[in-house]
């Protein structure tokens, strides 16, 4: 059976999710690149979906040049074994290697893609979930970066090989330094871009303060916050948590919009979302035409009723 | 320290867009427009060149049309502008386009190159890193801030969770977000100025790429069929008129989303 390779950045929800994607289409072997004494996690998750190998190439100082020293890694080892696919995170550090990769391989590429089947036929969102569209790689194997939520993923046992790759960086990858990496706190909530369920405020919230309210939600559900371009630019919320055609794109399994009227640009970041609830003052408001559910009403009056149920219900 | 900026032009986000009959992005029947990402990209140069000099050209590769697209460049102050423009480069995939615009690179005296993060047609996100291994810069991405320093650049790269400081030499490819700057609107003046300024148009044989390169024969990778998401149909609407809360709780319960 072909050798299907799936790159794992970090451990987590999309590394399930591509090593399930990759399951059908051949023996799937996780790449893994990190700092020595870093991928315990990673190697853990590869077994739990049913990876045949792992790649696991611990290689000091990795971190410390931006993206190059990884995709040497990656390029090397596809040389060598010449895999049938290459499934990698739609993250920026899994585009970043994606293209190193298939510009030194002369692959074809093809990024956030929500499904792959074994002719290597790609299905991906175009215009912000607009249109669907099927794609494949027409020169050389498929190298494609999988979209967070495009699939549930599925646990599979096995017990992988494990192969440690010998890896050093070249001077011609060190051209980028990471001098300093900062964090900011990212509190118990999911990522944005992962998260099944999504509760985003707008406009209507009216300020900083009152995204509590947004926030109390999000929690309730377990979900992460969102906030739309209207919100993040009158300073109610940081920026990061933007979604829309300029924020952050997200598809999750119920997408609750608060006080948000539903501009085309919000709407293109969110319309692929499974199920949609809208609450909002405004009757006419264009985020109705979409919602599966929609509460007219004034949201400080909806909400905390809506919490006091949810409550009530645990 | 010269600058080109890479700009596309490309359908308006705003609007509805779709592929034509041949699969290839509609931009006859939509209106285009200045990538969104690409003011960013314009403004982060101009602001550089303020502090430190140079010049600052505009690249980009499209039809005709495109020349909308570089005048208002030009209009928000940019020196001079070059049109890659061939009929045989139409249906080229990312691979082929990033070999145009590094062919074009070659014959421009650049110590940066800056791009939008991603276009907001394609959105792939991937030409700074085609275009790094084409042209051996370095390529920096997804900046919020970028600072010449005496030694290079010093650039923040936004990451899902906070930020990393890079540090890098030139020549350097650095694309860039929306929270680098607010793009500033062309004046009248400028724009009566882009009328008067360089632009030229350069075709396959000037940057001497061979045309079985590009296109759509040369494209590693195809569209084999695209269809319209139909339009999502509007569920339930509830006025609150106290139960608001209370309702929003059953359907989500009935969901099972709680």
């Amino acid at each position: 059976m072909a050798e299907v390779f799936v790159y794992v950045d970090s451990a987590g929800k999309l590394a399930a999710e591509m090593l399930t994607m990759a399951r059908p289409l051949g023996e799937v072997s996780a790449v893994i690149v990190s700092e020595p004494g870093d991928s315990a996690e990673a190697v853990a998750q590869a077994a739990e979906y049913g990876a045949s190998k792992v790649y696991l190439a611990e290689v000091a100082g990795v971190g410390d040049y931006f993206m190059v020293p990884k995709a040497d890694v990656v390029t090397e080892l596809f040389k060598e074994h010449a895999p049938s696919a290459v499934l990698l995170p739609s993250t920026s550090e899994g585009k970043a290697v994606a293209a190193y990769l298939a510009v030194s391989t002369g692959n074809g590429l093809l990024t956030d893609v929500s499904a792959l089947d074994a002719e290597g036929q790609a299905t991906q969102e175009i215009f912000a979930g607009a249109s669907v569209s099927t794609s494949k790689v027409t020169k050389g194997v498929p190298i494609v970066t999988v979209k967070a939520n495009s699939l549930a993923a599925e646990p599979s046992s096995s017990t992988p090989e494990q192969v440690a790759v010998e890896a050093s960086i070249s001077e011609s990858a060190k051209k980028v330094a990471v001098v300093e990496k900062v964090e900011e706190p990212k509190g118990d909530r999911p990522d944005l871009t992962e998260a099944g369920v999504v509760v985003s405020g707008g406009r209507g919230v009216g300020s900083a303060e009152q995204f509590k309210l947004i926030e109390d939600v999000a929690d309730a559900l377990g979900g992460a916050v969102g906030a739309s371009r209207a919100a993040t630019d009158a300073g109610y919320y940081p920026h990061k948590f933007q979604v829309g055609q300029t924020g952050t794109t997200v598809s999750p399994q119920l997408y609750v919009a608060a006080g948000i009227s539903g501009a085309i640009q919000h709407r293109a970041g969110m319309q692929t979302s499974r199920t949609i609830v809208a609450v909002n003052k405004d009757a006419d408001a264009p985020i109705f035409s979409l919602a599966d559910y929609g509460v007219v009403g004034d949201l400080f009056k909806v909400l905390p009723q809506l919490l006091e149920n949810v409550e009530a219900r645990k | 320290m010269n600058i080109v900026v890479l700009v596309k032009q490309v359908p308006d986000s705003g609007l509805e867009r779709q592929l034509t009959e041949d699969l290839t992005v509609d931009r006859d029947g939509s209106n285009n427009v200045i990538g969104e990402l690409d003011e960013h990209a314009i403004e982060a140069a101009l602001q550089l060149q303020a502090d430190h000099g140079g010049e600052v050209t505009i690249l980009t590769v499209g039809p005709d049309s495109a020349t909308e697209t570089i005048r208002k460049s030009l209009a928000m102050g940019a020196d001079k502008a070059v049109h890659v423009e061939d009929e045989r480069i139409a249906g080229s995939c990312a691979m082929s386009t990033s070999k145009v615009l590094a062919a074009a690179l070659k014959k421009l005296e650049w110590d940066l190159v800056i791009s939008g993060a991603e276009s907001t047609d394609s959105g792939m996100g991937v030409m700074p890193y085609l275009l790094a291994a084409h042209t051996g810069a370095a390529a920096a991405t997804g900046a919020r801030k970028i600072d010449k320093t005496d030694e290079g650049l010093t650039i923040e790269h936004q990451t899902d969770n906070g930020y990393q400081v890079l540090k890098t030499s030139t020549p350097a490819i650095v694309s860039v977000w929306d929270t680098i700057n607010t793009p500033r609107y062309p004046s009248l003046k400028g724009i009566m100025a882009a009328k008067r300024k360089p632009l030229e148009s350069w075709d396959l044989d000037d940057i001497e790429v061979d045309a079985s390169e590009v296109g759509t024969d040369a494209a590693t990778t195809a569209v084999v069929s695209a269809t319209k998401r139909p339009p999502r149909e509007a569920g339930k609407v509830v006025t609150d008129e106290g139960e608001g809360g209370k309702d929003l709780a059953d359907f989500l319960a009935s969901e099972k989303f709680i």
